[in-house]
């Protein structure tokens, strides 16, 4: 099949730093591949810029391949784009159609800082999985693989929430800003499975308590982010963090360090 | 604050649970509400209506339990608004453009403008109603004796406060009805993402019940504000129904 091209109007947010006021610059783009990827578009709008002496726009990315979790932007008030359970980089420009003027808006929560353009400052997403979205294990010999039995089903379930890439668009699709698809993703995959069962109740106080302390929002069960995260990470694991979270407070021993 | 539970209550998982549990308390408190207002549409003259009005307002353990309520209602409208100006603050900078999900409902963006219309709906409701009563502040002459007897099967005589005269005179103002009619559309918005989300909160999720939880929560936020606002209606119709209602 032949490679269609297309003209775009790309409307981007431009913000110096941290501090500076942003503001939207459009720029024109002709002769588009469709087959190219949403940030191969960025790329040959780079390459036009930097050709006229101008500052390239800032734009996050690493693997391309949809795995990494670095990519972030909201195209046309979407996290990632229109395409469902995808990421930007996954996004191809078959997806908009020839004429189409293209919102690009970094991630917008006060726990994501603008560091410049399109990219933000995520390392309160960090700080949430250093609280405790971790197993602790000697380092040394790998273990047999099949020391523990572990049930398929169980296996699977803590995979689906094991796919999170921790992008943050849960918490730009959320009203709220809330991280809660985020950190209950990490909190199930880990308190489902035998091996992470052992810090289960220190672990999920510690995560919701940086989660508080990083400024996120409160869930409010708008369910937007669900609907736009590029791993598709469902809200049944929000409910179990909430039950890990109850166990973990009202059950546990109080001199529990 | 150190204790455990403070701790607890004022995480953001705490105070999700706080609405989550005063809200089911509030649904419960709805079925009781309707229950005793569905027997106004009986037509005695109020017979059944002020007798039950009588019971509830003497009987010491729903006394006991109407404090919690008010207190419930409070902590209710009070934590929601604290949850809905911390989550205001989270937010950043408004985004230019906004696609609506698939997955969101209006109702569930705007609980908290909801809530308020509630709350103010409230205000007027226990003004004209709960305070007229505990303190027999009737607007109008023509609402007659406020007292009434009635006749009991024991052949006693039973001397009560006439708060369905007070019903009728309010329920024949159009501006009241009108008042009602919106107030419970609001409500039903409420309880249309409320219902169902006190029980994710709760951590009640699962493939097996959820769409069961989520089809009466659909329902019940329907019918149950539809049969409050009907009252109001039917009353200023001038329409009671064919039979005798018994609440309790």
């Amino acid at each position: 099949m032949a490679e269609k091209s297309i003209n775009i109007k790309l409307k981007v947010w431009r913000q110096g730093g941290k501090y500076g006021d942003g503001k939207f610059e459009t720029y024109d783009l002709k002769d588009i591949g469709t087959d190219m990827s949403f940030l191969e578009m960025f790329d040959v709008l780079n390459e036009q810029l930097v050709s006229k002496k101008e500052s390239p726009v800032a734009f996050e990315h690493d693997c391309r391949e949809g795995i990494c979790g670095t990519c972030s932007m909201v195209i046309d008030g979407q996290a990632h784009g229109p395409m469902k359970g995808t990421t930007t980089c996954q996004l191809h420009m078959r997806s908009f159609k020839d004429g189409a003027t293209i919102t690009v808006e970094p991630f917008r929560a006060k726990a994501f800082p603008v560091i410049r353009d399109l990219v933000v400052d995520r390392s309160s997403f960090d700080a949430i999985i250093q609280a405790g979205g971790y197993i602790s294990v000697n380092t040394g010999q790998a273990q047999d693989a099949n020391a523990i039995p572990i049930e398929k089903d169980t296996s699977e379930k803590a995979f689906d929430a094991a796919t999170c890439i921790g992008c943050g668009a849960c918490v730009a699709a959320c009203p709220n800003s809330a991280a809660m698809l985020f950190t209950s993703a990490k909190v199930a995959h880990l308190s489902i499975m035998p091996q992470g069962k052992v810090e289960a109740q220190k672990r999920v106080e510690a995560m919701v308590n940086q989660m508080d302390k990083e400024g996120f929002g409160m869930c409010s069960n708008v369910k937007a982010c669900e609907a736009e995260c590029p791993k598709e990470i469902s809200v049944e694991n929000i409910a179990i963090m909430n039950r890990e979270y109850m166990k973990a407070v009202l059950g546990a021993d109080p001199e529990r360090k | 604050m150190n204790n455990w539970f403070i701790r607890f209550l004022s995480s953001s998982i705490g105070k999700k649970l706080i609405m989550s549990l005063t809200g089911l308390f509030l649904i419960t408190f709805l079925l009781v509400h309707l229950g005793g207002n569905l027997q106004l549409l009986n037509d005695d003259e109020g017979k059944v209506f002020n007798l039950y009005a009588k019971m509830m307002t003497t009987n010491p353990l729903i006394k006991f339990t109407s404090y919690g309520l008010y207190f419930f209602i409070l902590l209710h409208a009070v934590q929601g608004l604290l949850i809905w100006a911390k989550n205001r603050a989270a937010t950043g900078t408004k985004y230019a453009v906004r696609k609506k999900s698939p997955n969101t409902s209006w109702a569930s963006s705007n609980m908290a403008l909801l809530g308020v219309l509630i709350l103010v709906f409230l205000g007027i409701h226990m003004g004209d109603f709960w305070f007229a009563m505990k303190y027999q502040v009737w607007p109008n002459a023509d609402l007659g004796n406020e007292m009434v007897k009635y006749t009991l099967d024991d052949e006693t005589v039973a001397k009560v406060k006439n708060l369905y005269a007070k019903v009728n005179w309010s329920f024949s103002q159009e501006w009241i009805v009108i008042v009602y009619i919106i107030s419970m559309i609001g409500l039903a918005f409420h309880l249309w993402h409320g219902f169902a989300s006190a029980f994710q909160t709760l951590g009640l999720n699962h493939k097996k019940y959820t769409p069961f939880i989520e089809s009466v929560g659909k329902i019940f936020s329907i019918v149950i504000p539809a049969l409050f606002a009907l009252i109001p209606i039917l009353y200023y119709l001038g329409i009671r129904w064919p039979f005798e209602f018994h609440f309790i």
